[in-house]
């Protein structure tokens, strides 16, 4: 605790503005401002807790996102809050030292370090398609994965296989959860993570002991409770029919709305636009592009082609058949994902071109309704 | 006596990457480079929305983030001959200035300098000589006494609780280790004040790009990103402003940080200006181009082929030269594995012959990686900011020039020192601040085109795919931070029918070709001495030196493949 008051110290940080960011933190958690002692007394403690970072099918673009992490920042994370004990890219030390280092961490924490996960892991033939140190990624995050207190997949490729499991998916690439099937896995998606909701997930799970509440997909609520086009600015130009039509039009130039441009804000689920990235300084929307639904289970097939826009139903207003569309394909991913697993459903081609030709059609349908 | 080193995993690095070498008598007679993670994202591409393919090749990378969306957005204009709005060509290099500023920063301090800086050393450091010593080199404002002594109590007190996460088992106290106390604690400073300064200026991505990493402003045909001086959602005055903010930023820390400290260091050393060259030839495909006619043309960094280290020739690129061969990798062709194809004609039959996991040795007379073998003109080629200012200098690039002989003369050498691990990581530095001057004339540029009320960024003429032609193929090219990079597309009724990508890790770390040539890594580590090869330092300072920036572990082996000792690294 002195150390603490010590760092703190040395980094010019008041008493107060320490609170404050704890508070702003269990805000963006949504918990209630009565939790703020207890956020501040799990970050001040000096037990820092032991992390072993993985990296299998990842483009490190998660790891990328951690180094922009702000208040904390990467630094604060890695000297004062985390014991970052094994993380290929930061790291000093590799190979045979690397293992050493994650083994006595897996050993000495066994059940309690946490543990995060960056890409899809391939478990097509034989797991040949990753491997490190001459081991398959498929056995390593079997026993890292195993031995750990909470595993926290960031991204959409360890959350849900993302970009490697697209059809036809060459390397049987999966998630951590269907590797693990029965072990519970906070799985933070998006293309790459806001490390702002890993901050959250993790100052969490210190703060409390437990896993923050998290949907049917495994996402926590306070960063994927809530549909991005009912958070979204521009939501008062769908409302009011203002759409972008081509780019660089004077509604794009205005901030209309992207929905005619293949948005798939209705139909997904992140804090994109009450967060948004970089410290808050712009996300896709705001700079003139709809989103692509990145943290949705079965991205990127259940969302491509980019530019085509969600299927409007004709008959009910724009308003009720955006959000009766987003429930809907939502729904079906659900369906999809809890009988069979994302990696079902992201082989299953057929299906998705058979969903696209559908999308298709009604789009057909309703632009010629609305001529 | 024959030892085989093994390095794998090589760690920090985008990707996974295996470095297997033979040490004879202290020198390094042979290696091998092998890639053991594969994706498919090629296959993956096959039957979809040739627009959408920058959103899935921009994935290839997550560290250089933008350049493969850059470099397909490219190759489908280019199939589909779409020129771009001038405000759009403007926004790209300047998205493409930034990372390249931003990514030689992160490389330099928190990849690469860990082989030359002693962490550990820094503690014993006296921080008024440090203080000083920071003085004598540049204005920087972070210079004092008590700054030192901070930094230092800080870095103190981390080491005394005992866990020190990502920097155990680091090169601390190695022989190789030759910076002064001093100098090692103005390097950890500035380790963490560069972490603090690159989130900082690549926000200039985030204003043009919606975020970073991942910008996601790309279009076919220009960019989403709108500009109109009087509208709050666009690119106005009040945006520029700040994009001026951080370029000003990055420049303040390239002046005062990161040339003083490369001029700082590099002279304790000067022998690494004669290690590391390997094949010496290098490839630019040239690019941030400034005038009206657009990309391809009026190229403010240029193109051109330099082979065997002679300055006096810089060739012409011709993008039909490049092949790629699979003799050593695992793929089939359906031609046979002894023949190269170009990338229009690529294939990617991907199939796994390596040894069963867990395994020791990869079978190296045979296929033992997941990079194919490009080569121009049949031969291996390095690419990277070394190649850039190269062929740059060689032609006479008045920047470039200017720069470049400026450090030779500060550090009283001549421009042959540049074929070497030592001249690619300076060439690396000298392009950074280049770059970062320049980037004020390109929003200049900008700036001035909105002035004349162009509010243009998407040329909207092929945008509906049934304007396309039945059968289209192009190819995009891009200097990315790493090096020269090409896509290939082939469109066929409005759907991508073949998709190559040749990534400049692709030329830099390919294994043997059929002929038995050597790829760029493996020719640049032989002749290499290691004074002791259970802490092969020296392995490490060339393969960093490409950015690929590798830390290793060791496992060494007799010829018999029995582990006869391990590595500490400690």
């Amino acid at each position: 605790m002195t150390d603490f008051k010590q760092m703190l110290a040395a980094h010019n940080i008041s008493r107060r503005s320490f609170l404050k960011y704890c508070s702003a933190l269990g805000a963006m958690m949504a918990v209630p401002a009565t939790m703020t002692p207890r956020i501040a007394a799990a970050l001040e403690s000096d037990n820092r807790p032991p992390v072993i970072w993985m990296e299998f099918q990842s483009c490190t673009g998660d790891t990328e996102s951690l180094l922009r992490a702000n208040r904390p920042s990467v630094g604060e994370l890695i000297l004062d809050h985390l014991s970052l004990d094994y993380h290929e890219t930061i790291m000093a030390a590799a190979g045979d030292q690397a293992e050493a280092s994650k083994h006595a961490t897996m050993e000495k924490f066994k059940g309690q370090y946490i543990c995060i996960v960056e890409g899809s892991i391939p478990a097509g033939a034989g797991g040949v398609y990753c491997t490190i140190a001459g081991q398959t990624a498929v056995d390593i995050m079997k026993k890292v994965g195993g031995d750990a207190g909470v595993i926290i997949a960031v991204g959409s490729c360890s959350s849900y296989g993302g970009l490697p499991a697209a059809y036809p998916n060459p390397t049987g690439a999966v998630g951590v959860s269907d590797l693990l099937p029965g072990k519970t896995v906070i799985n933070l998606p998006g293309c790459p993570m806001n490390v702002d909701n890993l901050t959250g997930t993790i100052v969490h799970y210190l703060t409390f002991g437990s896993p923050p509440a998290m949907d049917r997909f495994g996402r926590p609520k306070f960063a994927y409770g809530k549909r991005i086009h009912d958070n979204c600015e521009r939501r008062g130009h769908f409302d009011a029919g203002q759409y972008v039509e081509n780019w660089g039009d004077h509604g794009h130039r205005e901030g209309w709305c992207l929905y005619k441009m293949g948005c798939k804000g209705p139909a997904s689920f992140h804090n994109c636009p009450t967060l948004r990235w970089n410290e808050g300084l712009s996300w896709p929307v705001m700079a003139g592009h709809g989103c692509v639904g990145c943290s949705e289970p079965g991205f990127f097939d259940t969302m491509m082609p980019m530019y085509q826009r969600l299927p409007n139903v004709p008959g009910f207003g724009v308003e009720a058949s955006a959000l009766k569309i987003g429930g809907a394909i939502v729904g079906a991913s659900a369906a999809v994902f809890a009988t069979h697993g994302a990696v079902t459903m992201t082989r299953n081609w057929k299906q998705v071109k058979e969903a696209k030709t559908e999308t298709r059609e009604l789009t057909k349908e309703t632009s010629d309704a609305e001529e | 006596m024959a030892n085989k080193i093994v390095v794998d995993p090589v760690t920090r690095i985008e990707g996974h990457l295996r470095i297997e070498a033979t040490i004879e008598n202290g020198v390094i007679t042979d290696a091998w480079s092998s890639a053991t993670m594969f994706r498919g994202v090629e296959t993956i591409l096959k039957d979809r929305d040739p627009r959408d393919a920058w959103y899935y090749t921009q994935r290839f990378c997550g560290v250089c983030t933008t350049v493969h969306s850059l470099a397909s957005i490219r190759a489908v204009e280019n199939a589909l001959n779409i020129q771009i709005p001038f405000n759009a060509e403007m926004i790209r290099n300047i998205i493409m200035g930034i990372q390249n500023v931003q990514d030689h920063m992160i490389h330099f301090y928190h990849l690469h300098a860990l082989d030359w800086v002693d962490v550990v050393s820094a503690l014993s450091a006296d921080p008024k000589k440090t203080a000083a010593l920071q003085q004598s080199i540049s204005p920087w404002k972070l210079s004092s006494e008590k700054y030192f002594q901070g930094i230092q109590n800080r870095v103190g007190a981390f080491v005394k609780t005992g866990k020190l996460g990502p920097f155990t088992n680091g090169y601390w106290g190695h022989a190789a280790m030759k910076l002064p106390a001093e100098a090692n604690l103005m390097a950890v400073a500035h380790y963490l004040e560069a972490l603090h300064i690159q989130k900082e200026i690549i926000k200039i991505q985030a204003i043009l790009g919606s975020k970073n990493p991942h910008p996601q402003t790309f279009l076919v045909g220009g960019m989403s990103i709108p500009v109109d001086p009087n509208s709050q959602n666009a690119i106005n005055a009040d945006k520029i402003a700040q994009i001026r903010q951080y370029i000003a930023m990055a420049k303040e820390f390239v002046e005062q940080v990161y040339i003083p400290d490369v001029l700082a260091i590099a002279p304790f050393y000067l022998e690494w200006a004669g290690i590391g060259g390997g094949h010496k030839n290098y490839l630019s495909f040239g690019d941030f181009p400034e005038g009206r006619s657009g990309y391809p043309n009026d190229f403010w960094m240029p193109a051109g082929v330099i082979l065997n280290g002679d300055l006096t020739n810089v060739m012409p690129v011709d993008q039909q030269k490049i092949s790629e061969y699979v003799t050593h990798s695992w793929y089939e062709y359906s031609g046979g594995d002894g023949v190269g194809k170009h990338p229009y004609e690529g294939e990617t039959n991907w199939k796994y012959t390596g040894p069963k996991p867990p395994y020791d040795f990869l079978d190296t007379d045979n296929k033992y990686s997941w990079v194919k073998s490009p080569r121009y003109d049949d031969k291996p080629m390095e690419v990277g900011p070394l190649s850039r200012m190269l062929v740059a200098y060689a032609s006479g690039h008045k920047e470039v020039t200017d720069t470049v002989n400026l450090v030779l003369s500060k550090l009283g050498v001549g421009p042959e020192v540049l074929f070497s691990t030592l001249g690619r990581t300076a060439a690396r530095a000298v392009e950074t601040l280049i770059m970062v001057n320049k980037m004020s004339d390109w929003l200049d540029l900008l700036v001035a085109n909105m002035k004349t009320g162009d509010y243009a960024i998407h040329n909207n003429e092929k945008w509906d795919p049934s304007s396309w032609p039945v059968n289209a193929r192009g190819y995009g090219f891009h200097e990315a931070p790493r090096g020269a990079l090409g896509h290939w597309v082939v469109i066929e009724n409005k759907n991508i029918k073949n998709y190559q990508a040749v990534v400049p890790t692709t030329w830099n770390a390919s294994p043997r070709d059929p002929a038995g040539v050597r790829g760029q890594y493996e020719e640049s580590l032989i002749g290499t001495p290691i004074a002791d090869p259970q802490r092969p330092l020296e392995i490490l300072r060339t393969m960093h030196s490409f950015d690929p920036c590798m830390a290793c572990a060791v496992h060494l082996y007799d010829e018999g493949g029995n582990p006869v000792s391990k590595a500490k690294i400690l």
